[in-house]
């Protein structure tokens, strides 16, 4: 791709460091002179916010757990003793659970962006699943993080959740005593959970780094899916992308501070301010909002071992979508079908979120189960027939006559963008 | 000499890298085992011993063995009718209620508390058939344990135990 100029530090102290260790010259041609679509929008903006957060997780969670005592006798009277002795410690806390639930939130509406914009076709197959990857290290690491403050709902899906293991045939039990390191879920259980809640942020963050580097060598998709040909066609990274994100940034961290300082626990359950209790479950339990949709799934059938392979199914089934989506046209813009089955999906995972929070019985077991047939007939049945029968628009003939119009000389009415 | 032969290069190719294999599995050995139950939570799983004396008709109690919750229920003469008119073939896990209590002692219910669904602890005295109820996902257990409706696919565990006189029984 154009726009890769060479980086040629003035200061002798640079040049000295660039001969030895090009370090500032790859932040410049990664972040600085990187040359990006011209027709980014918005929703291009989440992966630097994913960023953020994830370095908003690592440092809020690195000085908890100066505070916090993985013991089942003193963990929880150690968060407590966060939120009311440790020195903004209920700023730290807040900031580092809801936190998790943003951090989601954002995951979330990438992923929805990459699917509109057919982000996953060729030849980002493996930069998505490398998102898939982390989805999967999100959801381990939010999960045991959880754990942690070992209130009743903490103890609870901690015994849920390893109880799925169970679901598998002959070895399930002592892969359960396994992860336990018990005979139910203890002490042993806490104190693993909490080194390996500690370690699995830096595997992420190991995981971005190839995620970046995927993205940096097939270079970002756009809303027009067709790949940038000359230098029309890009902008530099900075300051257009890097302007764009600040800005989205600033109004994430609005919602953000919106929950940390206003509705706190907003997100959480009452329950979970009590102890756990080994030998009392509560009468409702439900995981994080952000695992409502697969708890729905897990509950809307009614056989344990299909549940939870359904369970596990409906996240790596995502790793499959470059595959699954046979149509050669990557944006839901050029493809009025899939655009409008692309939205019913949307609803579809929201309204399996809703259910999950609701008690399994009645007309909410009947919705959660055509959701999730429509949930998986989406990946295996819709888009690859999709692909072979939908008729597309026409595609743009490049980046700049999708945003100039096919009439404009390029060039003369619209000078080529400054580069930095 | 032919070159598909296999020669003693190729032998000793094949040994060294069989015993890096096997070296390197005796080296992550420990690392996998050390995750299960440690010396101490095995020591603390030694048997029991239940005093069923002060356990009024009608009444559950629940113990701890081995960190599992165990209910010892103390069967009214409905609940055991109930537990042995049944249709045996008819049930999901199908068992006669006479497999899961001993012998003679048909009124003393000993069971793991822990939903054979997704491990929460079930309600006694709850649910359409009289018996337990898993609030978690709404697993149903007759007089017996044995699983009615919902997602569970076993009935209620039994613990190994034995009767020492007839008001005292010892588990594990």
């Amino acid at each position: 791709m154009s726009g890769h100029t060479t980086y040629q530090p003035k200061n002798a102290f640079m040049q000295w460091l660039e001969r030895r260790l090009p370090i500032a010259g790859l932040a410049y041609s990664s972040f600085v002179v990187y040359p990006t679509p011209r027709n980014l929008n918005y929703w291009w903006t989440f992966g630097g916010i994913l960023a953020f957060m994830l370095g908003v997780q690592i440092v809020t969670g690195v000085v908890l757990a100066m505070h916090y005592t993985p013991h089942v006798d003193y963990a929880f009277n150690s968060v407590e003793q966060i939120m009311r002795d440790v020195n903004y410690g209920w700023l730290l806390r807040y900031l580092h659970a809801n936190g998790a639930s943003m951090f989601f939130l954002a995951a979330y509406i990438h992923m929805f962006r990459g699917m509109y914009y057919g982000s996953y076709k060729e030849p980002r197959e493996v930069l998505w699943i490398l998102g898939v990857i982390l989805l999967l290290l999100m959801i381990i690491t939010g999960f045991m993080g959880y754990v942690l403050p070992w209130g009743q709902m903490s103890f609870w899906a901690a015994t849920v959740i390893t109880n799925l293991f169970s679901a598998i045939p002959l070895v399930g039990e002592p892969i359960v005593t396994w992860l336990w390191g018990g005979y139910a879920v203890g002490n042993p259980t806490l104190n693993r959970f909490y080194a390996l809640h500690y370690l699995l942020p830096f595997v992420i963050a190991g995981v971005v780094v190839l995620h970046l580097w995927a993205l940096h060598v097939v270079g970002q998709n756009n809303p027009d899916g067709i790949e940038p040909q000359n230098e029309y066609d890009t902008v530099a990274f900075t300051p257009y992308a890097t302007i764009k994100d600040t800005f989205l940034l600033a109004v994430f961290c609005v919602l953000f501070a919106w929950f940390v300082f206003y509705i706190p626990n907003f997100l959480g359950h009452p329950d979970n301010y009590i102890p756990a209790n080994p030998g009392v479950t509560p009468t409702h339990i439900v995981p994080e909002w952000y695992y409502l949709p697969f708890y729905a799934i897990l509950r809307a059938i009614p056989n344990k071992l299909l549940g939870v392979t359904a369970l596990a199914a409906s996240i790596f089934v995502l790793m499959f979508l470059p595959w699954l989506d046979t149509s050669k046209v990557r944006s839901a813009k050029y493809r009025p079908l899939y655009r409008q089955f692309f939205w019913v999906f949307v609803v579809v995972c929201i309204g399996l979120g809703w259910l999950g929070s609701k008690p399994p019985e009645g007309n909410y077991v009947l919705f959660a189960r055509i959701f999730t047939v429509y949930y998986f007939a989406y990946f295996l049945i819709i888009l690859p027939v999709l692909g072979r029968v939908e008729k597309t628009k026409p595609l743009p003939n490049s980046i700049a006559t999708a945003v100039l119009g096919e009439g404009v000389a390029i060039g003369a009415a619209a000078p080529p963008p400054h580069r930095a | 000499m032919s070159s598909t032969e296999p020669s003693r290069r190729d032998f000793l190719f094949i040994a060294t890298g069989v015993a890096a294999a096997v070296g390197t599995a005796g080296a992550l050995w420990p690392l996998v085992a050390q995750m299960n139950p440690d010396a101490s939570t095995i020591a603390a799983g030694a048997p029991i011993e239940v005093d069923l004396a002060p356990i009024a008709e009608g009444q559950v109690i629940k113990v701890f063995w081995r960190s599992k919750p165990i209910f010892i229920n103390h069967r009214t003469k409905k609940q055991i009718e109930e537990a042995q008119n049944v249709d045996v073939a008819k049930l999901p896990d199908p068992q006669p209620d006479s497999a899961r209590v001993k012998p003679g002692h048909e009124q003393w219910q000993v069971l793991i508390a822990i939903c054979t669904h997704l491990g929460c602890i079930p309600l006694a005295d709850q649910g359409p058939y009289d018996g337990y109820f898993c609030p978690c996902h709404g697993s149903v257990y007759d007089t017996s344990g044995r699983i009615r409706q919902g997602p569970a696919p076993l009935n209620l565990a039994l613990p190994t135990y034995e009767f020492l006189s007839d008001t005292k029984i010892r588990i594990g």
